[in-house]
């Protein structure tokens, strides 16, 4: 019963108002046919699954339709944030890169 | 009538001037308006309201309010009937009708009682380790100890009330309407925040109304809350909602509240138009939660006596209900909070008999206490109730007089029994502290903490004020009223100022009469040899918990559930912070160590109305209807529901003597009809999606298996839809209408999935490509028009030269093609398609003109007898061709190659289209999947059961290896004989090979014979569609 901004409409909705739509930033391989079977089983069944923090994607579906990205914790639904596709994408980029260089 | 407890007093809420009928298991009983059923039966001296649980003990009321645990009742009769309301929280109203819940066969006599006299056999987990075995018989104990448990029963009627949600947004929501969140409500109302206040009571003072002899700034307690309620009512940004339970805090501050609207008054009162219950949907900027605490009971022997209750409780019903419970009160408390309720009885009347378990007590108190003439025993507890039925006294015995009960425990000490007095009483009551109303506060993951001061599990008034959440009152722990407003005003003005809103709390004068507390003790239980109970709604003694932690049960979680402690309707409300003490001195452990077993909403029982609210019937599922509906209805349709569409699923005729066709007669004429002249299909249903931009071929390309570069415009082709790990999700034919703009189509129940997938893999892997969807399935309707004649039917409605006859000849109008024109003077697109087969148009015009052109085609075909068919002859006539329906062929494990469709499939496409990769897995081009065919049983009159498992051997002695199941399984009429659709393991193989092509289908405990074969029944060669 969480409320998402959607930053396409930006405004504040209910949690009812959207349709989830998995594990943000898996990217489909360019090339599915070099891939191996291990490789493309990872790709369509494994997923990361955390209790904590978790990117994940949502469509705004009784709204714009649009799909949005939200960093929600999966243990008590706090949400740090959503952005659209793109902006997400730098902000993850970042918090990688950020982590990164925090266990060098 | 015996109404010898009722007396007169100044401050009581109930009206003596309006007395109401009522009865109570059957029987005849005055009470008053503003009682509650509690009170009024008390007044009228009915003592054993309940049997228990387990071992049909006689019990009484014990509380005022939602901690009652036993006095479960049943209200009202007929549609109307509520079970397990607490009696306790029904208001009383004029001819209320209420009946025990428990007690079987009667109250005075239950069978259980007689286990009673054996219950040193039923200990905790006693169903678990008695009656699990054997386990066939389980169904049959489980039917009768559910039966003699004794909850009530719900309506066999369908409700006849109706509910509804209402939706709030607010800055601050106060839940709980006693001294602290009046008090923070009105500050808050003040400084110009939008308020909502609720609370769960038909009047606001939550406790106030039970303590009169109060005061706050130099005013009686209830003109202090009369004033406070006055000046919110002035305020235009502030509302109060009574009679209302928050019932679960949810993420970011969302309530759930449930109102009730009218069931305290009088079925003649209530108005037809209104709703029983309104669901509130809060979502708060802020919430300050004011909920207050329950008395905790002292666990001693045989404290379920009926008569043995709570000191706040016998409080209430004096103060609040002119009842006095009984004409002499042994009252047990280890703390001053009982206090005040011992002088009110006593200045009442009531002989009053004080114990207390501390060896001191303060002087202010002692002085009135020897004015009002009250005995007062120090370091006593109660060790045994006396009585069966109602109590008649009890033993007091000396604790052991070092009064470290806690210390002594932890030093291994046994506490010791000194010497015992015995004092004739008709009530006992007993205080061991407050427990904190902490549900709402934990629903949504907060904890409450073990406070050594306040003896308690206690939350924090701002701990979580970052969240938004706040707290007042005796939650906090903080249990005298003068500390209580003063940190109430503290933490309102943190929670006003976190909104940029000014208080006003200076301008109040809150100070009060209140004696100031000397320290409580920490004691939860009184040695004894008597069965004490913890739990008295499941019957979990004393002697239970010990049981448990001796079997090796050491999460208070396990403990809660082999002993059944804190289940029940009352969610141990009073037994919980017992059962958590009791359950630390036999672990050795502190409390805090133990902890709390978990709160979850809903904090009272939700009526399952109330959480449906208007979403019922047509509105929880709203029907679909096509254009043809009219027709539909007038043609006698029998319908079915497919997603939320209601279709035609058959035709049944009626002959002249009123005889209606059943199915299989109706569906056989209609497939008839179909393969032999024409008949009529409404496929307005399946999904529409119109799909525009520069690159709708590519997309195409990618979301089908089959390669759609070729495609001109003026041409349709099926189309298969696969998921990513290559199994089928959806088909379809999709049409183009010029290079930059398709119609597709999907299945009725794909359609909003589908669309779901093509907007997601746009949007998050091809954002280049230019391609814009929606879906136009209600914006046409569709006539599939079906069998040799229809092209002769059709061509009456497109001759009309002055609007653009269409050119139906073989040779203009190819299968597979569409055509733009007229049909009955009415714009139309008509795809040349066949589900079916047979020579087929699928008609498609704007929906608006659905209706009016299938009727024009009923006449049309009239002179070739047209027949309309349903869903139903629809499925018989694709499974003759064995073309497959996704979701019955399919389950999501089922790929093209399986379905013996590679044509569908375009391995040269230049994109890897989703779910390619995945047909190459080294699962996926095993060549013994279960692939999909046809049998034909032995005995053509057998009609398989769809569902049946697919054998190799007509013996059926176990293990018997599965292969697979059949799909669909109609009779043909066509053919003569019954047809079926199966997927078996390595069935194309199978198929071709004579040695090893039969099957037994197994249901129902039948094996039928049957052969392998093709799934195409009709037309292999596809002659009848080509003409
Ligand atoms: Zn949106």
């Amino acid at each position: 019963m969480f409320v998402i901004n959607c930053p396409h409409c930006q405004e504040a909705r209910e949690e009812e108002e959207f349709h989830y739509e998995g594990e943000a930033f898996i990217a489909r391989p360019a090339n599915p046919e070099a891939e191996t079977d291990d490789a493309w089983g990872d790709y369509l069944f494994m997923k990361k699954n955390p209790k904590g923090w978790h990117w994940e994607m949502w469509n705004h579906a009784t709204g714009c339709r649009k799909i949005l990205v939200a960093k929600r914790n999966t243990a008590n639904h706090a949400i740090a944030g959503s952005w659209t596709l793109s902006e997400a994408r730098k902000v993850y980029d970042k918090e990688q890169y950020d982590a990164e260089q925090a266990t060098k | 009538m015996n109404s010898n407890n009722r007396i007169k007093h100044q401050h009581s809420r109930v009206d003596l001037t309006k007395p109401l009928n009522f009865s109570f298991n059957g029987k005849s009983y005055i009470g008053y308006q503003g009682d509650t059923l509690a009170s009024a039966l008390l007044a009228n001296g009915v003592k054993v309201m309940a049997r228990s649980f387990k071992y049909g003990r006689p019990r009484g009321i014990v509380g005022a309010w939602a901690e009652e645990p036993n006095c479960l009742v049943q209200i009202d009769v007929g549609a109307k009937t509520t079970p397990d309301l607490k009696a306790t929280q029904v208001e009383l109203y004029e001819g209320l009708v209420a009946g025990r819940t428990s007690g079987w066969p009667s109250l005075a006599f239950d069978l259980k009682s007689i286990g009673g006299h054996f219950s040193r056999f039923m200990p905790a987990g006693f169903y678990y380790k008695t009656f699990k075995w054997p386990a066939q018989f389980w169904p049959l104990y489980e039917h009768i100890i559910r039966r003699a448990a004794g909850y009530g029963s719900s309506p066999i009627e369908a409700d006849v009330e109706t509910y509804d949600h209402k939706h709030h947004h607010t800055d601050v929501l106060v839940v709980g309407g006693g001294a602290t969140g009046l008090l923070a409500a009105l500050l808050a109302g003040r400084s110009g925040a939008s308020v909502i206040l609720l609370d769960d009571q038909s009047e606001l003072g939550g406790y106030l109304l039970s303590s009169p002899n109060t005061t706050i700034g130099g005013k009686s307690a209830i003109e202090w809350r009369d004033n406070v309620i006055t000046e919110l009512q002035s305020l235009p940004n502030v509302q109060m909602l009574t009679r209302t339970t928050a019932f679960g805090l949810h993420d970011m501050n969302m309530i759930q509240a449930v109102e009730l609207l009218q069931d305290h008054l009088p079925h003649n009162q209530r108005k037809p138009a209104q709703r029983r219950e309104r669901l509130h949907r809060i979502r708060a900027s802020k919430v300050v939660l004011a909920t207050g605490a329950f008395e905790r009971p002292l666990v001693f022997g045989h404290n379920d006596v009926p008569g043995v209750m709570t000191v706040s409780a016998i409080a209430t019903y004096f103060n609040r209900y002119g009842v006095a419970c009984g004409q002499h009160a042994l009252i047990l408390t280890s703390n001053d909070g009982a206090y005040q309720a011992v002088a009110d009885l006593a200045a009442g009347g009531l002989q009053v008999t004080l114990a207390d378990v501390r060896t001191e007590i303060n002087p202010a108190w002692d002085a009135r206490f020897k004015q009002l003439g009250i005995d007062v025993y120090l370091g006593f507890g109660i060790s045994e109730v006396f009585g069966k039925t109602t109590v008649t006294g009890a033993r007091l015995s000396k604790l052991n007089p070092t009064n470290a009960m806690q210390e002594m425990l932890a030093q291994g000490v046994k506490l010791r029994v000194i010497n015992q007095i015995d004092v004739a009483c008709d009530i006992v009551a007993s205080s061991g502290g407050l427990s904190p109303t902490v549900h709402l506060f934990c629903h949504d993951g907060g904890r409450p903490t073990w406070s050594d001061e306040s003896l308690a599990f206690v939350v924090s008034a701002n701990s979580r004020a970052n969240a938004g959440i706040y707290c007042v009152g005796a939650v906090t722990g903080v249990f005298g009223l003068q500390a209580g407003l003063e940190k109430a005003v503290e933490t309102t003005n943190e929670m006003l100022n976190s909104l940029g809103k000014n208080s006003t709390a200076s301008k109040l004068n809150l100070t009060t009469n209140e004696i100031a507390r000397s320290p409580a003790q920490a004691i939860y239980r009184i040695p004894t040899n008597k069965k004490a109970f913890v739990d008295f709604q499941n019957d979990v003694a004393v002697t239970d918990i010990e049981l448990a932690v001796r079997e090796n049960f050491k999460s208070i979680e396990h403990i809660k559930r082999y002993t059944a402690l804190g289940f029940g309707t009352d969610q141990g409300k009073l037994s919980n912070v017992n059962g958590f003490a009791i359950s630390a001195e036999f672990l050795g452990k502190t409390i805090p160590q133990v902890g709390t077993t978990t709160y979850r909403p809903a904090y009272t029982p939700v009526s399952f109305g109330a959480l449906a609210g208007a979403h019922v019937n047509d509105t929880f599922e709203p029907r679909r209807y096509t254009a043809m509906q009219p027709s539909h209805e007038k043609y006698e349709a029998e319908f079915e529901t497919v997603g939320n569409w209601m279709r035609p699923w058959y035709f049944p005729k009626t002959s002249e003597n009123m005889h209606s066709e059943d199915m299989h007669a109706a569906v056989n004429r209609e497939c008839l009809a179909a393969r032999n002249s024409v008949a009529m299909l409404d496929a307005s249903t399946l999904g529409k999606i119109d799909i525009q931009g520069r690159d709708v071929r590519e997309f195409l390309n990618r979301v089908y298996s089959n390669a759609w570069s070729q495609l001109a415009p003026g041409k349709c082709r099926y189309g298969l839809m696969l998921n990513e790990a290559g199994m089928v999700m959806d088909d379809g034919v999709t049409a183009c209408i010029t290079d930059t703009h398709f119609l597709m189509t999907t299945t009725t129940g794909g359609a909003a999935n589908v669309l779901n997938w093509l907007e997601k893999w746009h949007q998050t892997e091809w954002p280049e490509l230019e391609v814009y969807m929606t879906s136009v399935t209600d914006h046409w309707a569709t006539a599939a028009l079906v069998g040799p004649k229809s092209r002769e039917v059709l061509a009456k409605l497109c001759n009309d030269i002055d609007l653009s006859p269409i050119n139906l000849s073989p040779d203009a109008f190819k299968f597979m093609d569409w055509r733009d024109g007229t049909v009955a003077g009415v714009p139309a697109r008509i795809f040349r398609i066949s589900f079916s087969g047979e020579l087929a148009y699928e008609i498609n015009v704007d929906a608006s003109y659905g209706n009016y052109v299938w009727e024009e085609l009923m006449q049309a075909g009239a002179s070739f007898d047209i027949t309309p068919y349903g869903t139903e002859t629809m499925h018989v006539l694709r499974a003759e061709k064995g073309f497959i329906i996704v979701g019955q062929e399919t389950d999501g494990s089922v790929t093209p190659l399986d379905l013996d469709m590679a044509w569908a499939v375009s391995l040269k496409k230049p994109f890897s289209f989703i779910g390619k990769r995945s047909l190459a897995r080294s699962d996926t081009v095993r060549t013994d999947r279960k692939q999909l065919v046809g049998l034909l049983t032995e005995d053509p009159t057998i009609v398989l059961k769809e569902g049946a498992q697919i054998i190799n051997s007509s013996n059926i002695l176990p293990p018997v290896p599965m292969f697979g199941h059949v799909t669909s399984s109609y009779y043909s009429a066509f053919l003569g004989r019954s047809i079926a659709l199966a997927l078996v393991t390595d069935g194309l193989k199978r198929r071709d090979d004579p040695a090893n092509n039969t099957i037994y289908a197994w249901a129902e405990g039948k094996a039928v014979k049957a052969t392998i074969v093709s799934p195409v029944f009709v037309d292999a060669e596809g002659a009848r569609h080509n003409v």
